[in-house]
């Protein structure tokens, strides 16, 4: 019982919605992992979804200062986490009651895995360069409007001199970020965006030095602090939308503490899945997900392989059935003997598949990374052959053909290219996650925008995994009521959905007596002195329909009433379907349930191409087939049947309730249960590939114009400060008109 | 122009003390949980005692 959600179960697993932690979303049942935690550490960790106010952090807050052995809490309302030193008696479980007891629902977190601290530093480290370039290009631009509006003589070396002093220890302390990635795209052999950079702010404040102790005219130390104030700003922009998007990445992971139930001459006991050994016995209850590979040594039930097939029919387990990792146990505890572990269980063997296949995705160069490509070699050509041509020109004037030479690097250099594209993702990403998508991936939001055609998954992904009847009243009003007496005594999923269905319709249960549930096969009561059964098609002596059923018989004698059901819509998936429609994707469905329900369901939402019955190895061919045909392929998809397909496709969408190896497989992760913000997300990301392209053409158009200028020795440091500033302001401004 | 040796030193420090302040939150976590300080405020838990 290692992993979190179990939840097929048809209960609602996002309850709220949208929720500021993604990972609460997508683990409804870290209670479950809770009620066996191990023994404690010191410090716990717990997320608290529902945190939003300030009453929130004192009853919280208070509530945890008033258990014994509880050193300190706080919580973050910003993360909406609260951490827990406590002494090691104290366990999350009953921290978790206790919060639940205050009226917060509460997970918990793994705290080894959410290692912030590393990319804290980093960004923290980054904003405190970028304050010191804020203060310093402030006070050095106060002291260049002076020069710029005629200081002469000793006033304006005067200037020179307090802006130096300033400015030099500015670059050096803020720069370090260019310097350093510089240095090691020079030692690869390579020509990055933080060459020319980092050549434009050495040079310009050195010839700045030069001409301040010759007391020259014009000194470039104003540019060389914007220039690393702008680029800083660029580059904590982009380190921070990376961070947010890491941090919930990991927050998902924390959430699944994976933990067996191991018994030992009959004692149960929770062991981390590390401290699993082949030849092991676990117990699995009904609701768990098998956290090993094994074969069933005692006990009956039914499975649910959706997230690992793709069909919805459950599968009746017994003793011998062997059992993969991540299959759900539906009605009947099992005891289990491993015969494969961790790293070498069926889960893991997908997951390293995934591994291959998202090197393969990450060679895909960016935008940013193409104009840097472009633009580089050209910036040097230019500042050389100015220094070059102006050498030849004046003579050997080494003085003013460098100056010359660092005006063109200053002015062409990109600020406004090394904002344009940071400043369009962060205010996109930003948009799609109060939307309810998490951006996983820098470059997703790039690739999305060229996607044309979208291949679904069913089960899990356009269907909730969870069923509803359909033909409840086909049958008499007696037969519904004793099959609600039935199903109402179970917690199998079919039973669930059939008893909330009786009960809306205003029925009362029958009377029936005695009842007692067979793990595997159904329930069983006596109803006015008869047997009555409700379960599998053989149970009840009956033929199995080809679609998802439950039988009832009421009788020796009569057969058995089929009780059919349908996977019930994730919301939202008409609209989305009704959208990609209108935005001219070709929609494909692929999925690896019966033709009869995958056809209904394709019928239903108004899909063309539909193919069942598919095979995992099958769905990435299919969509590497696609991309052959010069596709570009976005797979949603949840189950670990979709993994390989998920890795395969440009771009994947995995909603937050699937298997841990599919959400890694996706570059984007879907928190709530609505599916209509994919649509958007199509939308946002054109629009968002436009403004990026845009803000190529701006900055370009600054170059254009500047360039010229620099080039014959026209600019000023007041033009460059102008050129700089004014693009960078302007790619900004249109970075925030994304809608 | 002597003005001007009194100005720029005082502009200067005066900015200095900016940027020193900003230090100072940053070592001292103070941006770590933006939303949770504003709500902190409005609390009434340590207004008689601080916080042991």
């Amino acid at each position: 019982m290692a992993y979190a959600d179990p939840d097929l179960g048809g209960s609602d697993p996002v309850s709220g919605g949208l929720s500021a932690c993604p990972a609460c979303v997508a683990a409804p049942s870290a209670e479950r992992i809770a009620a066996m935690a191990a023994p404690a550490d010191a410090r716990i960790m717990l997320s608290l979804p529902a945190a939003h106010c300030a009453a929130c952090i004192s009853t919280l807050e208070a509530a945890a200062l008033a258990t014994p052995g509880v050193r300190s809490a706080r919580l973050n309302l910003t993360l909406k986490r609260l951490s827990i030193d406590a002494a090691p008696e104290v366990t999350p479980a009953r921290m978790i009651a206790i919060c639940k007891a205050a009226g917060y629902e509460a997970h918990e977190l793994d705290p080894g895995l959410l290692s912030t601290t590393e990319t804290d530093r980093q960004s923290r480290d980054l904003l405190m360069r970028l304050g010191v370039a804020f203060f310093a290009m402030m006070n050095v631009m106060l002291l260049s409007v002076a020069v710029w509006s005629g200081a002469e003589g000793a006033t304006r070396d005067m200037f020179h001199w307090i802006s130096g002093a300033i400015a030099l220890p500015t670059v050096v302390f803020s720069g370090q970020p260019f310097f350093k990635s510089a240095w090691n795209s020079l030692r690869a052999g390579r020509l990055g965006m933080d060459v020319p950079i980092s050549l434009a702010l050495i040079l310009a404040s050195s010839i700045s030095l030069f001409e301040t102790i010759h007391s020259g005219h014009h000194a470039y130390f104003d540019a060389a602090v914007m220039l690393s104030f702008f680029l800083l700003l660029g580059r904590y922009l982009d380190h921070r939308t990376r961070a947010v998007a890491r941090s919930a990445a990991q927050e998902l992971a924390a959430l699944e503490v994976p933990r067996a139930t191991v018994v030992t001459d009959g004692a149960e006991q929770v062991k981390p899945l590390a401290e699993l050994a082949i030849g092991d016995l676990v117990l699995v209850r009904p609701g768990g997900r098998m956290p090993v590979d094994g074969v069933v040594v005692s006990g009956t039930s039914e499975l649910d392989r959706s997230l690992l097939t793709g069909e919805s029919l459950p599968v009746w387990a017994g003793e011998g059935t062997r059992v993969s990792a991540g299959e759900v146990n539906l009605t009947g505890p099992l005891t289990l003997r491993v015969t494969a572990a961790g790293r070498d269980s069926s889960l893991h063997r997908m997951a390293d598949l995934v591994a291959v296949a998202e090197s393969a995705k990450t060679r895909y160069t960016s935008l940013a990374d193409r104009a840097a490509k472009a633009y580089s070699p050209l910036v040097h050509l230019l500042s050389f052959s100015a220094f070059g041509f102006w050498m030849w020109q004046t003579g050997g004037d080494l003085r003013y053909a460098i100056n010359i030479s660092a005006a063109v690097l200053i002015i062409t250099c990109p600020c406004a290219l090394g904002l344009a594209v940071p400043a369009v993702v962060t205010s996109a990403s930003g948009r799609l996650f109060r939307k309810g998508l998490l951006i996983k991936q820098g470059t997703a939001l790039e690739r999305l925008a060229t996607v044309d055609t979208v291949v679904f998954d069913k089960t899990g992904t356009l269907t909730m995994g969870a069923p509803e009847v359909t033909n409840l009243a086909d049958h008499p009003q007696v037969a519904q009521e004793v099959a609600l007496a039935l199903a109402g005594a179970s917690s199998h999923p079919l039973a669930t959905a059939l008893a909330e269905a009786a009960r809306t319709r205003g029925l009362r249960p029958a009377r029936v007596e005695e009842i007692r549930e067979h793990p595997g096969y159904g329930i069983e009561g006596i109803w006015k002195g008869q047997k009555v059964r409700l379960g599998r098609a053989e149970w009840c002596s009956g033929t199995a329909l080809p679609v998802t059923a439950t039988y009832l018989c009421t009788g020796e004698g009569q057969s058995p009433r089929a009780f059919t059901f349908a996977d019930r819509l994730r919301p939202g998936a008409e609209t989305v379907m009704a959208a990609l429609k209108a935005q001219g994707q070709r929609v494909i469905l692929l999925s690896g349930d019966s033709p009869g329900a995958v056809a209904a369901l394709a019928e239903r939402l108004g899909i063309a191409e539909w193919s069942a019955g598919v095979l995992p190895a099958e769905k990435s061919a299919r969509v590497e087939a696609l991309k052959g045909q010069g596709a570009k392929v976005l797979m949603v998809g949840d189950g670990l049947n979709d993994t390989a397909a998920l890795a395969a496709a440009d771009v994947s969408i995995s909603p937050a309730t699937a298997l841990d190896a599919a959400r890694v497989a996706s570059d984007i992760v879907l928190l709530g249960q609505d599916m209509a913000p994919i649509a958007d997300a199509l939308r946002i990301s054109r629009q968002a590939s436009r403004r990026m392209v845009e803000n190529f053409a701006i900055s370009a158009a600054y170059n254009v114009i500047a360039v010229p200028l620099a080039l014959v020795g026209l600019a000023t440091p007041l033009a460059a400060a102008l050129a700089m500033s004014l693009s960078s302001i302007t790619v900004s401004l249109n970075a925030l008109r994304l809608k | 122009m002597e003005i001007l040796g009194i100005l720029i030193p005082v502009s200067l420090g005066l900015g200095g003390i900016g940027l020193l302040a900003f230090i100072w939150a940053m070592k001292t976590r103070q941006f770590d949980d933006p939303d949770g300080d504003a709500n902190r405020i409005l609390t009434k838990d340590w207004d008689d005692k601080p916080r042991p």
